[in-house]
């Protein structure tokens, strides 16, 4: 304990900064400039709204990537519960004081911008269960009094999330909280049973399900059913890609977005406009870039020593990369439309707030991966 | 304590490793789906979808080509177009449509029938596609309607073109155009991408047979809209172009003279030049008015016209079979002359009628024509006469010779309407009727009786084709300037008396096709032809020309409808005094100027009684206008080259 803190306190600035993750950074750098490039064209070519705000939200935040990396492991690792209570906080808040919008209210007002405290918990969840399993020894992981907790901390939100209604962001934060059990060790048993448990209630969770929501699924399962209803967005998302072809219509030249066909171009359907704009080619692009992402934060959680920083890094990735590959599938017509925004290409404050939140915790794990957490 | 927590937390690790493995493999494969789903989308099927999204972003509007005109052999338009004013609708500019119909209905005269047929139209198309609402209102509703345009959205006045035609007298051989049917849309192919709202087709006549050509190449306009439907640019536009336009051989002129001869009367007449086989007029009658087909044919009307018991709308000229009556008498005779079965001088003696096979045969001459060789049998119109020579001749070698002639087919090409006919012959019978010939039948054919059926316009050609001395032409009506073999070779012949190249070798040298063994036999017939319109005696020798320039000859003929009784022949019923649709058809062929023949002519009227007295006037008079304007047609074809 001694050794690692003297090891800690002689990292100076400069072997902080030389610890950094470049390629790393310069994907997310990338990215970001990608980003900014979509949304300019979802303007139709001008510096309008969408632009201008993606563009400070994306630096804003690059900046706080900055912070959240430098700030301690140690410090990550001891506030996490707190942090996932907080954000449960806020979530609860959505509940009594949220802003409604198209029928579900997900916002809180807080007059600079409005928070979406659903994505927060993505983090929030992944903190507090990679600390949990840290802590807990391996014997008890399969203990089934020790179970008990993350079931809890998994469920509560899930559920506020659910009802608010938003389908797609619950099932995400579950997916980012079951890798890290996953990963701690969980038996696959009672995965199994979780699963089947699921099922079980899943009928009844239907019948919770608003129409639209209802339609969705059904949508998904045959898209020409209604193809000017709620086919409607998957059929033209599979036209705008699909007329892409190798190197796409060209910048500013995507007509089934210029045209409006493309529903939801500056938030879900993001990566469907750059797809028709810069083919196959584009695509590939930004799945490498994505890819890069993903690899660089497993490589962290492969230096990084303590296990914390490990469950932490390869949650986190994991999450990460389900979140690119749910909306990927979602607008190239593998899954049903639930409503999941890409990570840093799709426009909103929250979704950008919370990845770069993920990515700094990530990046301090690779700073300080030589530092004990407790 | 330490060492036993280090322990368990590289444990812990290790297990944390194995499973974020089995992680990455399955990242792996979900990459490697997506990867392949790009693939499909962007690189198998990005036509597909190309295709898909140009259809989302272009909409076009397609613009009525305009129809090419038909003109006769004078350069006159006998159909053209005419300036009409249209009121079109687009529905998903109108904000109220229900409002917009009850405004347009003040301001219109638009029935309610109308308008419920509207709605049903808007009902089943693309709210986009612009509707006609009325494809012909006149100048007064026209200015009216663009005075109150501001508050008719969605409403736009056009000014468009539309067939009309000068005259009705050509309204058989022309046909008619109307609206596309879905009859239409499915048989003819070349419309399949032509379908424009508001677009004719021509449904009979050269309308019909010109129709792929005449119709022309539709225009469109191309627009970028957006998902709401709403224009955004104007990409391309096409104005189309006009449909190629038709010189016939008709002369309007005599058109509309023979229309005039002919009104009231169910009849029809065909002239044709003897050489060329330019149809220089097909008139049928009675006739209708073509231009109530062009915007919507009102019900009164076309009930009017095929109640009509004297059938306006059928074309007697090419889809009327009548029996060709006595007019086949001068094909029976050249081809009993041909085939040797009798010389000219042969006689046979008429005494009103024979009995042959148990059955009486009568002459229309109760009393009998006595001795009767060829001249006189064609002359008097011998009945008895050609009952012998068809016994001899046998009804194979007739129907021969007929079908040579032009009988039993069809004449022209691409009119659907045209009827072939019928020539009879024993294998005829054995196939179509299932039975043996008779030898009785044999003597019916021999006048032009019994199963024979011909139009009045292969009557004409049959005529033409003995005028011009045995030479096989096609009837075309259609302009050509393609030089004329038969003129040509006559004018030959004319200058070189002497060629000693054989005559078949030099008719091969001019294409020509002789119908002809002997050459004499045809000349016999149309001397046997003059005797008849110019001698005494003659058939229609009370209607001839005494004037040479106009001389013409003919062969009158009338078609039985119904057999006389034995008890009608003994009171000597006359035609006159019959009900009319139980008279005989009259018809008449003739050839003019008989001195140097040009024109053939078939007269046919309907229950017109006999030949000589209903069908030989009005040869006569059409005749004469058709030679009167001979100069003018021959300076037409010799400014295009042809010798004449």
């Amino acid at each position: 304990m001694f050794r690692s803190r003297s090891i800690q306190s002689s990292l100076s600035l400069k072997d902080k900064i030389l610890s950094i993750d470049y390629i790393l950074v310069f994907s997310i750098f990338i990215l970001g400039l990608v980003s900014i490039l979509a949304m300019y064209s979802t303007d139709g070519g001008e510096f309008k709204y969408h632009t201008n705000s993606h563009i400070l939200r994306f630096f804003v935040f690059f900046g706080m990537f900055f912070v959240a990396s430098f700030i301690q492991i140690r410090f990550w690792h001891s506030q996490s519960y707190l942090i996932y209570i907080l954000f449960f906080i806020l979530l609860l808040g959505v509940k009594y004081f949220g802003l409604t919008s198209s029928g579900s209210k997900r916002w809180l007002d807080l007059y600079f911008m409005n928070l979406q405290p659903s994505e927060l918990m993505k983090i929030g969840l992944i903190l507090f269960l990679a600390k949990y399993y840290h802590r807990i020894s391996i014997e008890n992981i399969n203990q089934v009094r020790y179970l008990f907790l993350p079931v809890v901390v998994l469920i509560s939100p899930i559920i506020l999330v659910a009802t608010q209604p938003d389908l797609g962001t619950s099932l995400l934060i579950a997916a980012g909280g079951i890798t890290v059990a996953w990963l701690a060790g969980v038996r696959v048993k009672f995965f199994a049973i979780s699963g089947f448990a699921f099922l079980a209630l899943l009928p009844i969770a239907i019948s919770f399900l608003k129409p639209y929501q209802k339609s969705r699924i059904l949508t998904f399962l045959n898209p020409e059913r209604d193809p000017l209803g709620a086919g409607y967005q998957i059929i033209q998302s599979k036209i705008a890609i699909g007329s892409g072809g190798l190197f796409g219509k060209g910048f500013l030249q995507g007509s089934q977005s210029y045209l409006d066909y493309l529903p939801e171009k500056h938030t879900d359907f993001i990566f469907t406009l750059f797809s028709e704009e810069f083919g196959f080619f584009g695509s590939l692009f930004i799945l490498l870039l994505y890819a890069l992402i993903v690899w660089r934060i497993v490589k962290i959680g492969n230096v990084t020593r303590s296990n914390f920083g490990k469950l932490y890094c390869y949650s986190f990735a994991t999450a990460f990369f389900i979140y690119v590959v749910v909306n990927m599938m979602m607008v190239l017509g593998l899954l049903p439309i639930v409503g999941s925004p890409l990570p840093i290409m799709s426009y909103g404050g929250s979704s950008m707030m919370a990845i770069m939140l993920g990515l700094g915790i990530a990046m301090s794990c690779k700073i300080y991966k030589d530092t004990p957490v407790n | 304590m330490l060492n036993q927590s280090s322990g368990n937390t590289v444990i812990k690790s290790k297990l944390i490793g194995r499973r974020m493995f089995l992680l990455t493999a399955a990242k792996a494969v979900v990459m490697v789906g997506i990867i392949g789903r790009l693939v499909s989308l962007q690189i198998n099927e990005r036509s597909k979808y190309k295709t898909l999204s140009d259809k989302n972003r272009f909409r076009e509007w397609k613009l009525a080509p305009e129809r090419g005109v038909i003109k006769d052999f004078f350069d006159k338009e006998i159909a053209s177009n005419e300036q009409v004013y249209q009121v079109h609708l687009i529905p998903e500019n109108s904000k109220d449509i229900e409002k917009l119909f009850v405004r347009l209905k003040t301001i219109l005269n638009l029935t309610d029938k109308r308008l419920f047929y509207l709605k049903r139209v808007i009902a089943k198309q693309k709210p986009w596609e612009p509707i006609i609402v009325s494809d012909n209102i006149t100048w007064s509703e026209f200015s009216r309607l663009n005075l109150f345009l501001h508050e008719l959205e969605g409403v736009k006045p056009v000014v468009s073109v539309a067939r009309m035609y000068p005259d009705n007298s050509s309204a058989h051989i022309l046909g008619y155009v109307s609206q596309v049917s879905a009859k239409d849309l499915e048989t003819k192919k070349y419309l399949k991408d032509l379908h424009v709202p508001g677009m004719s087709v021509g449904k009979t006549g050269l309308e019909r047979k010109l129709d792929e050509k005449i119709i022309g190449k539709i225009g469109f306009q191309r627009y970028e809209v957006n998902a709401f439907g709403k224009r955004v640019k104007q990409i391309q536009i096409n104005e189309g172009q006009a449909g190629a336009s038709y010189k016939t051989t008709l002369d309007f002129e005599v058109q509309k003279y023979t229309s005039e001869l002919l009104k009231d009367k169910a009849a029809a007449v065909c002239v044709m030049d003897v050489f060329n086989g330019d149809i220089v007029s097909m008139v049928s009658s009675p006739t209708f008015e073509p231009n109530e087909f062009v915007h919507g044919l009102e019900k009164k009307y076309w009930n009017s016209l095929i109640k009509n018991e004297l059938r306006p709308l059928t074309n007697k000229t090419i889809s009327g079979l009548y029996p060709p009556g006595s007019t086949i008498k001068t094909l029976v005779a050249l081809s009993a002359l041909e085939n040797g079965v009798i010389k000219p001088l042969d006689t046979f003696r008429c005494k009103g009628k024979i009995e042959l096979y148990g059955e009486k045969f009568h002459c229309w001459e109760k009393e009998g024509h006595g001795i009767v060789n060829l001249r006189k049998g064609i002359k008097r119109s011998c009945d008895v006469y050609f009952y012998e020579v068809a016994r001899k001749l046998g009804v194979d070698r007739l129907s021969e010779t007929a079908k040579n002639f032009g009988l039993g087919k069809k004449v022209l090409d691409g009119f659907i309407e045209e009827r072939a006919g019928v020539v009879p012959n024993t294998k005829w019978k054995k196939k179509f009727i299932g039975q043996n010939w008779y030898l009785g039948e044999t003597l019916h054919s021999g006048i032009g009786q019994g199963y024979f059926q011909s139009t009045p316009l292969q009557l004409c050609l049959m005529t033409a084709q003995i005028a011009n001395g045995g030479f096989e032409i096609k009837p075309r009506i259609i302009f050509d300037e393609k030089n004329n073999r038969l003129r040509d070779y006559i004018k030959y012949k004319n200058e070189n008396p002497n060629d000693p190249l054989p005559t078949d070798l030099l008719l091969s040298n001019f294409e020509l096709k002789p119908l002809f063994k002997n050459q004499e036999h045809i000349n016999l017939i149309k001397d046997a032809m003059f005797s008849s319109s110019n001698e005494p005696g003659g058939t229609s020798y009370r209607h001839r020309w005494e004037n040479k320039k106009f001389t013409f000859a003919g062969k009158t003929g009338s078609s039985q409808i119904k057999r006389f009784t034995e008890a009608q022949r003994e009171a000597e019923v006359k035609q006159e005094s019959l009900p009319y649709k139980d008279r005989d058809h009259a018809l008449f062929v003739a050839f003019a100027p008989y001195n140097n023949p040009q024109y053939a002519i078939s007269v046919l009227v309907e229950h017109g009684g006999s030949g000589g007295k209903a069908a030989a006037p009005i040869a006569k008079k059409v005749i004469k206008k058709v030679l009167e304007r001979h100069e003018l047609r021959k300076k037409i074809n010799s400014l295009i080259g042809e010798s004449v």
